[in-house]
């Protein structure tokens, strides 16, 4: 099957590829973004030229999100090289890297079955820096004789590192997260609840319905939006405002973080009334919006580059019991509010 | 990097100075700078910016660092906890959302 990025084939066997996005390249990377197929876009591991590259072109490696390798061939615009494209399942390069799959292994595997030594005549390549969790550089050249030059992080600085003669900066070897990197994550985000964005309303929609005379309709219908509203509200903060105002919002744990914004949300909300006619009821909002919005801003730690296993798991042990508890108790008074009028 | 400091000494990143032949591998992979060379040996600086990711032990042809690397994911944790496994964030799974 002929990919519709793929301009023809150099000595016979290798697939040449475009540098510049066609308008369809940049559409999918819009629907991926919102986790539209997102799981399973990926290209053909494997190897691929760009430009004409000669036997002395060099050998960039990436994994088969197509996303990994859109960016990487269109930094590659206007230089003649071979592209090495493992077997990642679909999956970037370092949370690949992570699991397993973008690996020492992988890596010495395509070198063998590309017959990359027959393709080039120098023993070099060059493997994106955060591969490096997946990838053991003397492991690689035990195996296989190939020297693994670790490049930049992103794929826009690999035009700089060839210039600097295969030398990244320190910029280049460090990991950011820009504001602008969080807005793009936060489509993703606000996919993570989707199994129960419909069913946690529902059930509060006929829950609202509740009151000392029995069942009222009109009450599910009146009580029930704004407890939608509400539950969104904690929704927004936990996996959108929190991630997004992440660096200054302060304190360290992100389930503090989200806490936090949670509250000043449900602030508002009670100030313009919104939160409940009832006491208990306003009580029962600020317990079920703080918890969610803690647990959800927590939850953003795994979209992060910079927390670590021990410290999320740190985190966890003391803001899982009271973020469970403090929902609990908020769910049981929000439904016990319905029978008393205090 | 950039203000971003997660919590206080709980990685678990160890450097035996000893084992290190300051080929300075570990200072080209950490994405967080967190080693340095000094006197030719690599030494940790930034000890609390280490996100455990693991690509210095991988790379240290001498052996010389270890760290219990593993993904810093609180639904990772979750998801490990409730399989019984290590955390893991299983974006292979069925179709769960994910990195």
């Amino acid at each position: 099957m002929k990919e519709f990025f793929l301009t023809g084939n150099l000595i016979d066997t290798v697939p040449q590829v475009s540098t510049v996005w066609s308008k369809r390249d940049l559409w999918e990377t819009i629907k991926v973004r919102w986790s539209v197929g997102r799981m399973n876009y990926k290209v053909k591991p494997g190897i691929y030229a760009i430009g004409q590259p000669s036997e002395d072109a060099p050998v960039f490696v990436t994994g088969n999100f197509k996303l990994s390798f859109d960016h990487v061939r269109r930094a590659l615009a206007g230089m003649s090289a071979w592209l090495l494209i493992l077997d990642t399942k679909g999956i970037n390069v370092w949370c690949a890297a992570g699991k397993g799959t973008f690996s020492t292994k992988e890596l010495v595997r395509q070198i063998e079955l590309t017959n990359l030594v027959q393709i080039v005549k120098h023993r070099k390549v060059i493997v994106p820096q955060l591969g490096a969790v997946g990838v053991s550089a003397h492991e690689v050249k035990n195996s296989t004789g190939f020297s693994v030059i670790y490049g930049p992080i992103r794929a826009e600085d690999i035009s700089g590192f060839m210039k600097a003669g295969m030398k990244a900066t320190t910029a280049m070897r460090a990991v950011t997260f820009s504001t602008w990197d969080r807005l793009k994550l936060i489509p993703v985000e606000l996919g993570y609840g989707k199994k129960y964005l419909i069913l946690i309303p529902a059930i509060f929609i006929i829950l609202s319905g509740l009151n000392r005379g029995g069942y009222s309709v009109d009450l599910a219908y009146k009580d029930g939006l704004r407890s939608v509203f509400n539950l969104f509200v904690a929704y927004l903060t936990g996996c959108a405002i929190t991630p997004v105002l992440l660096p200054w919002v302060p304190f360290r744990r992100f389930s503090l973080k989200g806490f936090l914004v949670g509250m000043i949300a449900t602030i508002i909300l009670a100030w313009f009334r919104l939160l409940g006619s009832t006491l208990l009821e306003i009580i029962s909002w600020f317990l079920m919006i703080g918890s969610v919005s803690s647990f959800l801003a927590m939850n953003f730690t795994g979209t992060t580059t910079f927390t670590s296993l021990s410290g999320v798991q740190k985190e966890m042990k003391t803001a899982l019991p009271l973020q469970i508890g403090m929902a609990s108790t908020g769910v049981i008074t929000w439904i016990v509010s319905k029978f008393i009028l205090l | 990097m950039n203000g971003f400091v997660y919590l206080k000494d709980v990685v678990t990143l160890e450097l035996d100075r000893e084992k290190c032949n300051g080929c300075r591998m570990c200072t080209i992979v950490c994405p967080h700078a967190v080693f340095a060379i000094e006197n030719k040996r690599a030494v940790i600086v930034n000890r609390d910016l280490c996100m455990e990711c693991g690509a210095c032990e991988k790379n240290c042809p001498e052996s010389a660092i270890s760290v219990r690397s593993g993904v810093g994911c609180a639904a990772g944790i979750i998801n490990g906890i409730l399989r019984g496994t290590e955390p893991t964030c299983d974006c292979s799974g069925s179709g769960g959302s994910c990195c």
